[in-house]
């Protein structure tokens, strides 16, 4: 599914919590979306997902205003962190209702995966563990096949067995049936091998949308002496930066050549690889409005 | 998650060196199917547009080649092509960061000859 939103605002009152977004997800591609809590994550997904009205801008699904829009909602699937179930329900139940909603469903792949997470299908919903009504929501997510889907948050209280498991199975799914998928995720560095895209929010703002790879080339450590070290950063887009004695580790973030690089390790300057969650860190963590 | 190395190379690339490694220490032999780019992805777990990625490298070196409908084989000369490249590697990599450690640590260049030698018995 093709997703555009184009000066999406969203306020409540005096309150903004999302601003001038304008943002493209292609089809078929695994777009991570990450920031810090309150930065307006799951209200961009709501919005995203036709839960939640705009306050100003437009929102359209493949070409289409997806508000009340059944055609457009039948292939959307939104895996929330805090879903709430009826209370009666069993997990039989959810997973019927689940079956019922959408249209590409795979049972198959649904019993497998409730096998496999040893899913205990009778109890009912409250009472499973924090971490199993996290499983729950990952089968309804990956058995959907939704052209969108959408997991926000999606393993709170699972493992890190469980959560492997979860990523393995998106991947290869995916790989086979193809379709958009929206990731939030505060664990940036288990997933973003998976990613296609990232999309960081702050403050109720696009901060950066970038493509993974472009971004792990991008980052990276440099250490050495503080003189040296200065000279070469004049033109970089520093992250952070901290001195010991005489020695500088600068976090920087652009474009070095190889022979840019080559040259500055026989100076005696040193490089290395910086991780994703750590220039999310940095990203997300400047003073207000510094970014 | 980390089966990448952590060099911060792109992962493209990575993968595309595996593939080659694999067709030089002949895993993967002349001629022969390779697996599809999203056996790759889920093996190596990431993303199938970047094994994609990797794969496309190599086609475009003519290590790989694409018959349609069947998948990827690698193409008669293929390893050949790859040795040459890497030896042709070899020095910028090896040779040079070798000389420049040494270098910094006081080894003069006639006991890193003797080095060398010694290393090779």
């Amino acid at each position: 599914m093709h997703v555009k939103l184009s000066k999406v605002r969203k306020a409540y009152g005096k309150n903004v919590v999302l601003n001038d977004i304008n943002m493209v997800l292609e089809k078929e591609k695994i777009y991570g979306l990450v920031g810090r809590n309150g930065a307006g994550k799951t209200t961009l997904l709501k919005i995203i997902a036709a839960q939640l009205f705009p306050s100003e801008g437009t929102v359209q699904v493949n070409e289409e205003n997806p508000f009340e829009n059944e055609a457009i909602l039948s292939q959307l699937c939104f895996v929330k962190e805090s879903q709430t179930y009826p209370d009666h329900f069993t997990v039989k139940d959810i997973l019927l209702t689940a079956k019922a909603t959408f249209p590409l469903w795979d049972e198959t792949f649904c019993q497998a995966l409730v096998a496999r997470y040893n899913v205990p299908v009778k109890l009912r919903m409250r009472k499973l563990s924090r971490g199993m009504r996290s499983v729950v929501g990952v089968i309804i997510g990956l058995a959907s096949r939704a052209p969108l889907t959408i997991f926000d948050e999606p393993y709170l209280g699972m493992d890190a067995v469980a959560r492997q498991y979860f990523y393995d199975q998106l991947l290869a799914d995916y790989a086979d049936h193809p379709r958009t998928i929206i990731l939030s995720t505060h664990l940036i560095d288990e997933v973003s091998e998976l990613l296609e895209h990232v999309i960081v929010v702050k403050e109720g703002r696009i901060l950066m949308q970038e493509d993974v790879e472009t971004l792990r080339a991008g980052a990276v450590t440099v250490t050495g002496e503080k003189g040296k070290v200065a000279a070469f950063i004049q033109q970089q887009h520093v992250l952070s930066s901290q001195t010991l004695g005489n020695v500088t580790n600068v976090m920087i973030f652009g474009t070095i050549s190889r022979q840019e690089r080559l040259q500055a390790e026989a100076e005696g300057l040193s490089f290395s690889a910086v991780s994703l969650q750590k220039v999310m860190v940095h990203l997300t963590d400047q003073e207000k409005g510094s970014a | 998650m980390s089966q990448m190395d952590g060099e911060g190379r792109p992962l493209f690339l990575q993968i595309a060196e595996r593939i080659e490694n694999d067709i030089m220490e002949e895993v993967l032999k002349e001629e022969e199917q390779v697996p599809s780019t999203n056996q790759f992805a889920v093996f190596y777990r990431i993303n199938p547009a970047t094994a994609a990625k990797g794969v496309n490298i190599l086609v475009d070196q003519n290590i790989l080649y694409k018959k349609r409908g069947i998948g990827m084989f690698v193409m008669t000369g293929a390893r050949e092509q790859l040795l040459k490249k890497r030896k042709a590697e070899f020095y910028e990599r090896y040779v040079v960061a070798m000389i420049q450690e040494a270098e910094k640590i006081g080894i003069t260049l006639d006991q890193l000859v003797t080095m060398v030698a010694k290393g090779a018995k």
